[in-house]
Formats: C-alpha cells, sequence, structure tokens
C-alpha cells in the first residue's frame, strides 16, 4: 500500500480546531493557515498548546472539534500512518533496536516503496552521516542524532513535516548550526516546514511566518520582522524581545498620533500603528530603539521625552550595553545601547534622560496581565 | 563512611561470611551428589561419578524431573503470553477498573502458598476433576502470572512511547508497530519474565502438593522421599539444574556487559 | 526480578496519551479472566468448604454443603498453638532476616554501586540459592544439624551441648531454615530500593553536620521505608503459610508445627476438608488485612 504523495504545492490549513482534556482546554478555536512551501514556526510558552496542535497534524491526536485540510481535504479523521505528514520528535526517538541506515529506511519501506536502502543512503548523505549508517542510535552524539530523525522524516517527501522542538537538547553552538542546515534543507527541498519551538530567537531566525501561541489560541501571525516591529497584544511584545510597557489613559487621539497620559507625563504613538486608541491603552518600545541623553534634550513632538533618571544597572552582554534607568515618578526602563567600541560613557548613578521617536512606540490592544482596566 | 579503619572492613566481612553461610547448602547438596551411598544420602561413604552418569537408575528421579519440565514449559509459555498482554495494558491503556485490577494482580503474590494450594484443591474437589498434569499446569499458570506482569511492566515503563509514535508517523499500521517495534524492546523483559516463570514453576511444592494427584514433580520426589532419605540422584537433578541456572545468569550479565561496552565505544 | 520491581519505588505513571477502548479490554480480559477462575473462584471454594458438614454418609472425605461455622471454633480451639506459633515463627524469622539482610542490600546497593562487576556478582550470589530445590536447601541443613553431624558433635565436645542435646526438631532449627530461605525475599526488595537512593541526599547529610550513624538513621533508613515494608510482607507472609521446614521429615519436631503442616495434615491425609479450609481462610484474612493496611497507606499503583 504506497500512499500517493502529492507531496509539495498542498497548503495545510487549521479550522476552528479545538482540545479538550479532562480538566482542561489545550487548544481553543484555533485557525491557522500554511502556504506550501514555507518555512513556518508556532512559538509560544510551555503548556501554551502548540505541542499538542502539532500533534493533532501529525495524527497522534484527534481534535475535539475543526477541520484539517490538507490540499482542501479534511485529514482530521485519518490514522497517522495514512497521512503524508512526518515528524522529528523531540528527543529523536530513533529505534535503538535497527541500525541508523533501517530507521531511515523504515517509513518509506511501510510504504513499500522500491529500493528502500538506496533511497535511505542518500537521505544520510543529504545531512552527512552516510559513513555511519551502520551504527546504532545510542552510540551517536545528540547532534547526529537530531540529524539522523531530520532524515528519516525527509526520506518519505511528506507535504509537511513537522518539527517538534527539535534543537532544545543541543549547546547552544550545535543549535545555532543545525538552524542554519535545517533552514538550507528546506529551502533545498522545497517541503513545508512546521517548526515549533518556544525560543523566540530560533523562531524569528529561521522561519519564513511566525504565529505566536498562548493558552490555546494564536495572538498574532505573520513575518518576523512584522511581529518584532509591531506586536498587536502585550503577550506578543513580551515574548518577543523584550518592551518598555507604559500603560495610560487615552487624552488625545487623531488620524496622526495617539497619546496616552502616563504618571503624568505624556506618551505618544502614530495611531496607524495602535490596535485600540480609546479608553485604558498599552504603550510598549523596544529599549533598542531608546536613547539616552546626559543633557535635558530640546523638546519635539515627534520625540518621547522622559527623566531625569537615576542608572541603576548596566549590563555587557558582548553586543550591547545594557541599561536600566530608574526614573522617577515613572518607573525603571530598560535601554539598549549597540557596544560601538568605546567603554560606557556614562556609569551608574549617573542622571541621564531617556528619549525615542514616536514612530518606535505601537499600541497593544489589550493590557499585560495583572494590569486593572481603570487606574 | 565510617572513619575507624577498622569499621571500614566490618561490612565487607559481614557480607563476605553471610555468602559464605548462603552458600553451604549449596556446597552441601553438590559435594553429597557424589556420596557413593546405599539407599539413603545421609552419612559420606565415598566418592563416585556413579550418580552422575547413571542418575536414571535411581526410580522416580528422571520422571520426576521430565515432569518438571514439561509442567513448567507449558506453564511458563501460557502465563508469558497472558502476563504480557495485561502488562502492556496496565501501561499504555487507560480504564476504569485499573484499581481492582491492581489488586487482583497483586492478591496471589500476598497469599501464602497453602491457601492457594488447598483453594484450588478444594475447588477442583468440587468440579470433581482428577487431580492430574493438568490441574498443576492450571495451578502453575495461575501463581506465576503476577510476576510475569510485574517483571514485564517495569519493561513496559522503560519503554519511551515516542518511539511507537514514530512509527505510526513512519506509516505502519498499529499492527506492524507492535511487531517491529514493541515488541522487539520489550522481549529482554518478556524473556527475564518466562525465566523467572519457569524457575518459580519448577522448584514449585506446595501448590503441587495440593493439586498433583500421583503426578511426581521433582520437588514432591524430594519431599516424599525426605521420610527415608533422600537419593544422591536427587542431589545430581538439583546441582545440575543449579549449574545450568547459574550458567545463564551469568551468560546473560556477560552478554549485557559486553553489548554495553560495544555501545559506548564509537 | 519480580522482587526488585517489588520494593522499587518509581511509580509507573501513565505514559503518552493513554488510549481507551477495546483493545485494552482485549489484553487484560484473558489472564483477568484465567486469575478470576482459578484464584478468586479457589478462595470461595475454601470459604464454601470450611463450612461445610460432615456428610450424613458418614463416608470419610465426603461433605455436604452447609453453614456450620462450628467448624471454625473447632479449629481455632483444636490448633491455636499452632496457630500462635505460625505467627511467631514468622514474625521472629521475619525480623532477624530484615537485620541480616540490610547490611548486605546496603552493600550491594550502595557501597558496590561504581562496581558493576561487583554488584552483578553479589546479585547473582544473594538468588543463588533459588537455584537449588527448597527442599534441597532444606534438606542439607537437616543432614548438618543431624543428631551425629559434625556440628552437633563439635557443640558437645565443646561442652555447649549436653549429651542428650539436638537441633532438629527445635523452633530454633525451624526458624532458622526460615531465615535462610527467606532471606533472598527480604533482601531483594530492600536492595532494590537502596539502589535508588539518591547519593547526594546523604553527603547533603553530612554537609549539615549528621554524623554518619545520625545520617543513616535520619536520612537513609526513613527512605528505605518502603523496601523494607515489601522485603517485610514479602517474607512474613510466605513463611506463615510454609510446612516444609516445620515438616518433621526436614527441620520440625513433634512441637514445631505451624499452620501449614495442619492444613497439610487435614486436607492431604485427614481428609478433613472443612477443618483445612477453615484454618486456610482465617489465615488468608489475616493476610488481607496486613496487606489493606500497606495498602491504604500507598495505594494500589505501587503494588505491582
Amino acid at each position: 500500500m504506497a500512499t500517493e504523495f502529492i507531496a509539495r504545492g498542498q497548503d495545510l490549513e487549521l479550522k476552528g480546531i479545538r482540545k479538550e482534556f479532562p480538566g482542561f482546554v489545550a487548544v481553543d478555536n484555533l485557525d491557522l493557515k500554511i502556504p506550501a512551501g514555507e518555512f513556518f514556526a508556532l512559538l509560544g510558552p510551555s503548556g501554551c498548546g502548540k505541542t499538542t496542535t502539532l500533534r493533532m497534524i501529525a495524527g497522534l491526536e484527534s481534535p475535539s472539534k475543526g477541520e484539517i485540510l490538507l490540499g482542501g481535504k479534511d485529514i482530521a479523521g485519518t490514522k497517522p500512518h495514512e497521512r503524508p505528514v512526518n515528524t522529528v520528535f523531540q528527543n529523536y526517538a530513533l529505534f535503538p533496536h535497527m541500525s541508523v541506515l533501517e530507521n531511515v529506511a523504515f517509513g518509506i519501506r511501510q510504504r513499500k516503496v522500491a529500493d528502500p536502502l538506496p533511497r535511505a543512503e542518500k537521505a544520510l548523505a543529504m545531512v552527512e552521516l552516510e559513513h555511519l549508517a551502520q551504527r546504532r542510535p545510542q552510540q551517536l552524539s545528540g547532534g547526529q542524532q537530531q540529524r539522523v530523525a531530520l532524515a528519516r522524516a525527509l526520506v518519505n517527501r511528506p507535504s509537511l513535516l513537522l518539527l517538534d522542538e527539535p534543537l532544545g537538547a543541543l549547546d547552544l553552538k550545535l543549535r545555532r548550526q543545525m538552524q542554519i542546515e535545517l533552514k538550507a534543507i528546506q529551502m533545498e527541498v522545497g517541503l513545508t516546514f512546521l517548526h515549533v519551538t518556544h525560543d523566540q530567537e530560533e523562531a524569528m531566525d529561521m522561519a519564513d511566518t511566525v504565529a505566536v501561541m498562548n493558552q490555546g489560541h494564536i495572538e498574532q501571525l505573520g513575518a518576523p520582522e512584522v511581529l518584532y516591529d509591531r506586536p498587536k497584544t502585550a503577550f506578543v511584545a513580551k515574548f518577543l524581545g523584550q518592551s518598555n510597557m507604559f500603560i495610560g489613559k487615552v487624552m488625545e487621539t487623531n488620524s496622526e498620533t495617539t497619546s496616552i497620559e502616563y504618571k503624568g507625563r505624556k506618551i505618544t504613538g502614530l495611531t496607524k500603528r495602535s490596535e485600540k486608541v480609546t479608553g485604558v491603552i498599552a504603550i510598549g518600545v523596544r529599549p533598542e530603539k531608546t536613547y539616552f541623553h546626559e543633557t535635558e534634550p530640546t523638546a519635539d513632538p515627534g520625540l518621547n521625552i522622559l527623566g531625569p533618571g537615576e542608572i541603576t544597572d548596566i549590563r555587557f552582554t558582548g553586543v550591547s550595553n545594557q541599561y536600566q534607568i530608574d526614573i522617577p515618578g515613572i518607573g525603571v526602563m530598560t535601554v539598549f545601547a549597540q557596544n560601538v567600541g568605546r567603554s560606557p560613557v556614562v556609569e551608574l548613578g549617573a542622571q541621564v534622560y531617556v528619549s525615542w521617536k514616536i514612530e518606535h512606540s505601537f499600541g497593544l490592544s489589550d493590557l499585560p496581565s495583572g494590569v486593572e482596566e481603570d487606574q | 563512611m565510617s572513619k575507624l579503619s577498622l569499621g571500614k572492613y566490618l561490612l565487607p566481612t559481614y557480607v563476605f561470611l553471610t555468602f559464605l553461610f548462603l552458600m553451604v547448602p549449596i556446597g552441601y547438596t553438590f559435594v553429597f551428589s557424589f556420596n557413593d551411598s546405599l539407599k539413603s544420602n545421609i552419612i559420606w561413604r565415598g566418592f563416585t561419578f556413579d550418580n552422575w552418569l547413571n542418575v536414571c537408575d535411581q526410580a522416580g528421579v528422571c520422571g520426576a524431573f521430565g515432569n518438571s519440565l514439561l509442567v513448567a514449559i507449558t506453564a511458563t509459555t501460557v502465563s508469558t503470553v497472558l502476563g504480557t498482554m495485561i502488562a502492556i495494558a496496565l501501561v499504555r491503556y487507560r480504564f476504569k477498573f485499573r484499581s481492582s485490577t491492581n489488586l487482583l494482580l497483586f492478591l496471589p503474590l500476598a497469599t501464602p502458598e497453602v491457601v492457594m494450594g488447598a483453594g484450588l484443591a478444594a475447588q477442583f474437589l468440587d468440579l470433581g476433576w482428577t487431580k492430574g498434569l493438568t490441574t498443576v499446569i492450571i495451578a502453575h499458570v495461575m501463581f506465576t502470572l503476577s510476576f510475569v506482569v510485574v517483571t514485564v511492566k517495569a519493561r513496559v515503563a522503560t519503554l519511551d512511547p515516542a518511539l511507537e509514535e514514530a512509527g505510526r508517523d513512519l506509516y505502519a499500521s498499529p499492527m506492524q508497530v507492535f511487531w517491529k517495534i514493541t515488541f522487539p524492546l520489550l522481549l529482554p523483559g518478556v524473556l527475564s519474565a518466562a525465566m523467572l516463570a519457569f524457575a518459580l514453576s519448577f522448584d514449585d511444592f506446595i501448590i503441587t502438593q495440593f493439586n498433583s494427584g500421583s503426578v511426581d514433580t521433582f520437588p514432591k520426589f524430594v519431599y516424599t522421599a525426605a521420610a527415608r532419605g533422600i537419593p544422591p540422584e536427587a542431589n545430581v537433578v538439583g546441582s545440575f539444574v543449579f549449574i545450568v541456572a547459574i550458567a545463564i545468569v551469568i551468560a546473560v550479565q556477560v552478554r549485557s556487559a559486553r553489548k554495553k561496552r560495544k555501545l559506548l565505544s564509537k | 526480578m519480580a522482587f526488585v520491581a517489588f520494593g522499587s519505588q518509581a511509580p509507573t505513571k501513565q505514559q503518552g496519551p493513554a488510549r481507551t477502548g477495546w483493545v485494552a479490554l482485549f489484553l487484560l480480559l484473558p489472564g483477568l479472566f484465567y486469575l478470576a477462575l482459578f484464584f478468586i473462584t479457589p478462595l470461595v471454594s475454601l470459604i464454601i468448604t470450611s463450612l461445610k458438614q460432615p456428610s450424613e454418609t458418614g463416608a470419610i472425605g465426603n461433605y455436604d454443603y452447609g453453614l456450620e461455622f462450628g467448624n471454625y471454633v473447632y479449629a481455632i480451639t483444636q490448633y491455636a498453638p499452632q496457630i500462635f506459633r505460625s505467627f511467631s515463627f514468622a514474625l521472629l524469622a521475619t525480623v532477624i532476616a530484615l537485620a541480616i539482610s540490610y547490611p548486605i542490600a546496603y552493600f550491594i546497593a550502595v557501597k558496590s554501586r561504581n562496581r558493576p562487576l561487583l554488584k552483578g556478582i553479589l546479585l547473582t550470589l544473594v538468588i543463588a540459592p533459588f537455584f537449588i530445590s527448597f527442599l534441597l536447601r532444606t534438606f542439607a541443613w537437616k543432614q548438618i544439624f543431624s543428631n551425629d553431624s559434625m556440628v552437633v558433635n563439635l557443640l558437645k565436645d565443646i561442652g555447649i551441648f549436653g549429651a542428650d542435646s539436638y537441633i532438629i526438631g527445635t523452633s530454633f532449627a525451624v526458624v532458622f531454615g526460615l531465615v535462610y530461605n527467606f532471606i533472598p525475599f527480604m533482601t531483594l526488595p530492600i536492595y532494590a530500593n537502596l539502589d535508588r537512593l539518591d547519593l547526594s541526599l546523604v553527603e547533603a547529610g553530612s554537609d549539615l553536620y549528621a554524623s554518619p550513624s545520625k545520617t543513616f538513621r535520619k536520612i537513609t533508613l526513613p527512605l528505605s521505608l518502603p523496601g523494607i515494608i515489601s522485603g517485610t510482607l514479602l517474607t512474613f507472609i510466605p513463611i506463615s503459610g510454609d510446612y516444609v521446614v516445620a515438616s518433621r521429615d526436614f527441620l520440625g519436631g513433634p512441637d514445631t508445627a505451624m499452620i501449614g503442616n495442619v492444613v497439610e495434615a487435614n486436607f492431604l491425609r485427614i481428609q478433613d476438608y472443612p477443618t483445612a479450609s477453615a484454618i486456610s481462610v482465617m489465615l488468608m484474612a489475616t493476610i488481607v488485612v496486613l496487606v489493606s493496611a500497606y495498602v491504604r497507606r500507598s495505594g494500589t499503583d505501587d503494588l505491582l
């Protein structure tokens, strides 16, 4: 029984997917569309439902409600071994009682494809492990096992390749290397990859599109740069990178700008970058978009200026310096300054002002959790 | 742990002496299997190989041994199959009456053999079944079942469910997943359980005595012979079984040690 | 081995997405049905038989169904000494076995943890006695302690024994035999438990100023309690029903009969099935009470 693989060129669509477990709802009303040939990342903290979603696509769980459409056909009812979808498992799940080659050949043998072993060898060559074909998985290092798991899935040319946090067990350097390799392989074979991870840097680095998941639903979906530059919810703003956040009542808004009142100061953003323009909203700015000044900068309608405040912490992270600035009456702001070779121009305790351009603010559609509506 | 230089040797010495103590009856049995005795093997009369060479000359010994083997092999087979099925169900599936199942499986392990033996005998009496090989085998399957479940269950618990999921992900139907992935990985545990069941069955006396009627197994033969003196041929059989068993255990350990070493070497 | 699984406290948690459905039933039912048929029903038979009354024909071994509770009264009054003796022997033997086995288990599990070869050898030696028939081992002790054996003669020569002293047939001999045979039953569960002992806990104890003996008492011993309890149950229960060791053909004498001997005699020789069954039921009831106390403490998931 050789499963027909129309393979590439098939979109994956999840419609109204819901998954209930006794006692809690893991995925709630999820809608997702992944175009064929894309490297798609599903990003979120542990427990957000991303692994459950992946398992439902693989067929290892069935949704309580909703449809899973592959190329327009609902596969939610088919068994895993009937779906043209393959998974790279988190702990690789390599069969310990078979050689590496037999592991890779397993799927194509099951599908009764001709010449399983030569095909398996080619797949191993693609991940540069053909010399380990006769070893047992236990004899391989973590990085090598990961590549075998990848080869084992890829050799089947699935319509969709699911990767369940595959790089989690690798050390930093190896992980970076694998990220590059995975992306290269995906572009080379043109398959659709769905990569589940909690590592936001990894997602942003590798994916064409990122969907941020939280508590069973998708908060925001888009290209990494878009998500980063224009987070729409507080969760996305906090999960992807860091933000300085200001919560206040909208005091004036027009077609150009929207401003809130924050502890007696005015904080402004562009209206087209604000999700909500009435009531109490949160406006945020990324630390690397802010600057500090030793003297008070001249007021400018295009700038938000706060200060003076005291530098309470400086952290050196190689690429940049991270400053914590405590502004009385306002709170603590974080400022990243790129390390361009000069030693920090200010020291702990210095009094500085912080500013950023209003077009770098983003207005969120909701408030960070734990914050009351009326303040 | 102890700072006293004397105390450091206390425990190993104790352990050594205890093991010596544990080996005494084994040594005794082995030595007396070479006794050139007349009727009863009580006083040492002289060394001979005759008992080993002509072990079946002594009436009943080989017959009883053969019966024990037959019963053990049959009971082990049935018990291992039934027990493995239960073990898999217990670990991998969710079902409502789990607590009662655990309890039911545990009870035979906690029941004195005399109670199980008498109970089965009473039941066979009520049913009017004649006691013989069949009843013995039935009894042996019964009391070895729980041991098999416990042993296999421990092995199933070490099996990563992701392996079976990977199998399904790679187009193997549930049956194929079982035969190509689950079963090969469970096999060591199943074999271990089978060996345990075999050993328990072979050496069982009390339940057998109540349920075998006139059929003699090896332990029964020894018990009956104990009154007038156990013939040295019984010692021979006992020693022989011991040697085989120890050899198997050692072989298994050596093999797994060698396998481990091979895996660690890249 | 099974005993290893007894003392181990690794709870078998539900793994992966637990599936429900008919496959589970298909796997479970044959074995469970078998047990229901050949374990539960016999126990019921025992109870029924224990209430039978002598048949009207008066023939030996024939009984009619009845509700003769008097069988129990008879059993208790007639065999009270043996019942009491059985449990005393079992308790004594269990305690002694515990005292002997714990250091062995500790040595194998803790002290030899880094020497797998030694550990393997020692474990093999612990279970080695199992490979010689239970009866042969007990008989060997009978020979070793018999009236004109070297041991007895030596004791007489030293003066510990009088001219008429003997070992076989005494309570000492029986308890000795019981302890010997059940040492592995006690050692293995404790070993299994200690094998999982996280040694860094012991190191933490030392780090926090506890002396070795204090560390043992306050850390190691409490943590090994589940293994001790497993081992105790696994030893006490079979011993209480044993009759081979106490049999007159082995290490026992006229005054050492245990419950098992009574049941054997009544069932297989005298054919007084009701009495034999009544005693068995009482023995089983005692065990059930003991085990329930244990189950109530730890639940049923760790039983297997």
